[in-house]
């Protein structure tokens, strides 16, 4: 057992001499993080260096296994290393697909050699990932896919078209879904595989979003050649793995936004925008909408705890994560629509003179908001999973 | 603050509940309904509840209790809110037991709470009047000094198990305005001291209730429980907390009226089909069970800190009374609504819930009073 008020003390210790002086206290927008990858541009000099020195004792991500360059730590372990790192308002060092989606379905579902190929890559930021899931005839249907994939000799040769493929453009590899047998069942003839981007035959086009910005792309596949040694889990085996890697996304976008952390109050926007009467709030409409919205945000984020605690006491909870992608995304639009209100017409800027730094990020979140209950799972398909899985409602 | 029950609160929850399966189903608050019981509760069940240490379980050791937590005693309540049992937890254990226990001198505490704690005195708290609604300050009950006595004039209404109990804790302004938090006195009075008058209350919800006249009732200076002029605190304070049993027993209810229209979705044929494949009934459901899930977490989180005595702790009861009061009030306007016309006859039990959700949600404020009160503590 190691002591955990040594680890604290050591961990506390380490990030203080390690930490370059350039990322405390730096807050990243949400989408803002450092992704990583061949490509990659830094918000911020530093932050390079940052990710570096993290991700040579693994600590970008510290709970996956040391064999594979991941840090080792117990859960214990990690929660100090995340409690210390926000008592020093460090970031994230690093963040994206490759954390939170690829690398725990690869640690469950890889062999030992796609392991050692693509984890530490994934650790140290080498490489940067993208879903190839969605195509334009398959959104909430996703085992309605189309995409082929055809076994000549070792490899397999790939056409079809992938849509809403968040940041292909800048990526290194994808992961995606694929039909290797048109004849089974929907669900029985899909095969999750690795592409490398850089396959000839592969094109990422940006599309532009109601936020202005371009995140994500249709992605198109002429006759790519991809090695069957990148096929997870075993052929016409995919939807297992589409499903369990679900469920990370799930969990990791209803992170994301629910809890709230340590964003500047509702109470701290009135002050700026809104007459105070004395202690009150003037507008007794914004004011109930303001209440209504924090409460909500403390159950919510109190049922987060309760489930992590349920965890914890080796009571884990059962396919609940569509309750917090639904919640936990809901509230963030709420949030933003709330801003809105508060803000009022200043929340209106797109460009330019008469509107702040602050002001102008804000109508652009509030937009990509918009696509939280989209995104990852529609709020209807997550209703539709509670009813069935939970509440045992029928077909 | 762990948000998850101990391995003994399992066992009590599923103690709570079996016991709640076997002795005290629906039908008995159905029969007592019918039978007009005055009293309005069983009070053979209720022995046997003091029996089970149910009754006793918050009064200190050394007064003959179990002097165990809200954190425990939650899951209790939750169990018997399940089947609406009407036994007098909220006026004998939570209100004025609680009372007593927080504010009573010694021999207030040594009369009245091993009685209490053994399930053989029923005490009760009148606090609300006419215009009073959810404001413990606004009291018009008057209490008059002449010299060692006080006397008192007034009327209660709405004092819950007014029907069965032995004694009143009244509050009653000795100073002040008619909303002056200050000047406001508790007094212990027995039923039987002249000038009493309770007439028997018929509420929606078939819970006893009762008015409690006050024509100049005579008490002594040793009936004062607490400070002269100081009672509105300890109340106030004494009534947050048993708003957290309330909310638990809540939480039973609107887990029964879901299970039951549950079963009734998985069953009820129309169309050539089950209404349960419906999106449009089964969005609503998984919503519904969101509602009741975040409010566990709310109550959880309100009963560790009644506990644990932090202080978030009214803001917590502020969370856990309004989402409590939203959740159930969804929960069985839904579950008559999927019934459909059988969830409206008397015959069905999920008329009960309806009833006693809206009595629950009146009971020491609605969401909404609890919301604006929640904005004050925050500051906006
Ligand atoms: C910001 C953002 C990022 C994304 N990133 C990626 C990515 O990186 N990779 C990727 O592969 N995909 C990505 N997606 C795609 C996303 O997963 C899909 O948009 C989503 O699954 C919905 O599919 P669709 O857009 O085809 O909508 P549709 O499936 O056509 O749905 C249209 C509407 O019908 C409703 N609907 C459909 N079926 C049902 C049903 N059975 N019951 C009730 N209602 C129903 C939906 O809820 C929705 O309201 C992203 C989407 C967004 C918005």
């Amino acid at each position: 057992m190691v002591d955990l008020g040594q680890f604290r003390a050591e961990t506390r210790q380490w990030l203080s001499d390690n930490a370059p002086v350039g990322v405390r206290g730096l807050t990243l927008a949400i989408g803002e993080g450092n992704w990583g990858g061949r490509r990659a541009t830094y918000p911020n000099p530093n932050m390079k260096r940052w990710m570096e020195v993290m991700a040579a004792r693994g600590w970008t991500a510290p709970e996956w296994p040391a064999q594979y360059s991941g840090g080792g730590l117990s859960k214990a372990e990690a929660k100090i290393l995340r409690e210390e790192m926000a008592a020093l308002r460090l970031p994230e060092p690093l963040s994206g697909f490759g954390l939170t989606m690829i690398g725990p379905v690869l640690l469950q579902y890889g062999t030992e050699e796609q392991k050692r190929e693509h984890i530490p890559k994934i650790v140290c930021g080498e490489i940067r990932w993208c879903q190839g899931y969605s195509e334009p005839g398959s959104g909430s249907d996703l085992a309605s896919l189309q995409t082929k994939a055809v076994l000549h000799g070792d490899h397999y040769v790939i056409n079809g078209q992938k849509v809403w493929t968040s940041y292909a453009n800048y990526s290194d590899w994808m992961f995606m879904l694929v039909r290797t047998d048109p004849q089974a069942k929907k669900q029985e003839g899909i095969t999750f595989i690795l592409l490398d981007m850089t396959t000839p035959g592969v094109e990422a086009k940006p599309i532009k979003l109601i936020s202005g910005s371009s995140p994500f792309c249709e992605t198109f596949l002429t006759d790519v050649l991809v090695p069957a040694k990148n096929v997870i889990s075993r052929v016409n085996d995919g939807w297992t793995v589409a499903k369990a890697l679900l469920n990370h996304e799930r969990t990791m976008i209803a992170a994301a936004f629910g809890g709230g952390g340590k964003k500047r109050t509702m109470r701290d926007w009135a002050r700026d925008y809104v007459e105070f009467d004395g202690e009150r709030l003037a507008d007794d409409g914004l004011r109930q909408r303001i209440v209504q919205y924090e409460m909500d945000n403390l159950a919510f984020k109190l049922t987060a705890d309760r489930s992590r605690d349920a965890a914890k006491a080796g009571r884990p909870p059962g396919p609940e994560s569509s309750m917090f992608k639904i919640y936990g995304t809901e509230l963030n639009q709420r949030r933003q629509e709330l801003l809105l209100a508060i803000t009022g017409p200043q929340a209106l800027g797109w460009e330019g003179a008469g509107f702040t730094e602050r002001e102008l990020t804000l109508t652009r979140d509030w937009l990509r908001s918009r696509g939280n209950s989209i995104e990852g799972g529609t709020s209807e398909i997550q209703l539709n999973i509670i009813a069935k899985r939970v509440l045992g409602l029928p077909d | 603050m762990e948000l998850v029950l101990t391995e003994d609160q399992e066992l009590l929850s599923k103690t709570a509940h079996d016991f709640v399966r076997q002795h005290s189903p629906l039908s008995r608050l159905r029969a007592l309904r019918d039978a007009g019981d005055p009293v309005g509760f069983s009070p053979d069940l209720w022995k046997q509840m003091a029996e089970l240490g149910w009754v006793g379980i918050l009064v200190p050791e050394e007064y003959g209790g179990a002097g165990m937590g809200m954190a425990d005693f939650v899951v209790v309540l939750e169990a018997l809110g399940r089947t609406l049992a009407p036994e007098p937890f909220l006026s004998t254990v939570l209100l004025a037991g609680q009372l007593l226990a927080h504010a009573g001198s010694a021999a207030q505490k040594e009369a009245s709470l091993p009685g209490l704690a053994a399930g053989e005195r029923i005490l009760t708290v009148a606090y609300q009047e006419a215009r009073s609604r959810y404001d413990l300050q606004r009291v018009a009950t008057k209490a008059e000094r002449q010299g060692e006595s006080w006397v008192l004039s007034g009327e209660k209404i709405q004092v819950l198990d007014g029907g069965a109990v032995e004694a009143f804790l009244v509050s009653a302004r000795t100073a002040g305005e008619a909303n002056d938090p200050n000047g406001i006195t508790l007094f212990l009075v027995s039923r039987d001291t002249p000038g009493v008058s309770v007439t028997l209350q018929h509420r929606v919800d078939d819970r006893a209730a009762a008015l409690v006249g006050l024509n100049g009732v005579k008490v002594s200076q040793a009936q004062v429980v607490g400070t002269v002029d100081g009672g509105y605190p300890m109340l106030s304070h004494v009534v947050d907390r048993a708003t957290v049993g309330l909310c638990a027993e809540m939480l039973g209810g609107m887990s029964q009226i879901f299970e039951m229209t549950l079963e009734y979705l998985k069953t009820r044929v129309q169309f050539g089909t089950i209404i349960g494949t419906f999106q449009a009934l089964k969005h609503r459901a998984a919503k519904l069970f969101m509602e009741i899930e975040l409010a566990r977490s709310t109550v959880m989180a309100a009963a560790r800190a009644v506990d644990a005595g932090t202080a978030d702790f009214t803001q917590l009861v502020c969370l856990a009374k309004a989402r409590c009061s939203d959740a159930y009030v969804l929960a069985a306007n839904e579950g008559v609504q999927m019934h459909g016309g059988i969830g409206m006859t008397d015959e069905h039990d999920a008329g009960f819930y309806l009833k006693r959700a809206r009595a629950a949600e009146m009971t020491f404020g609605d969401a909404s009073w609890h919301r604006q009160r929640w904005a004050q503590l925050q500051g906006y």
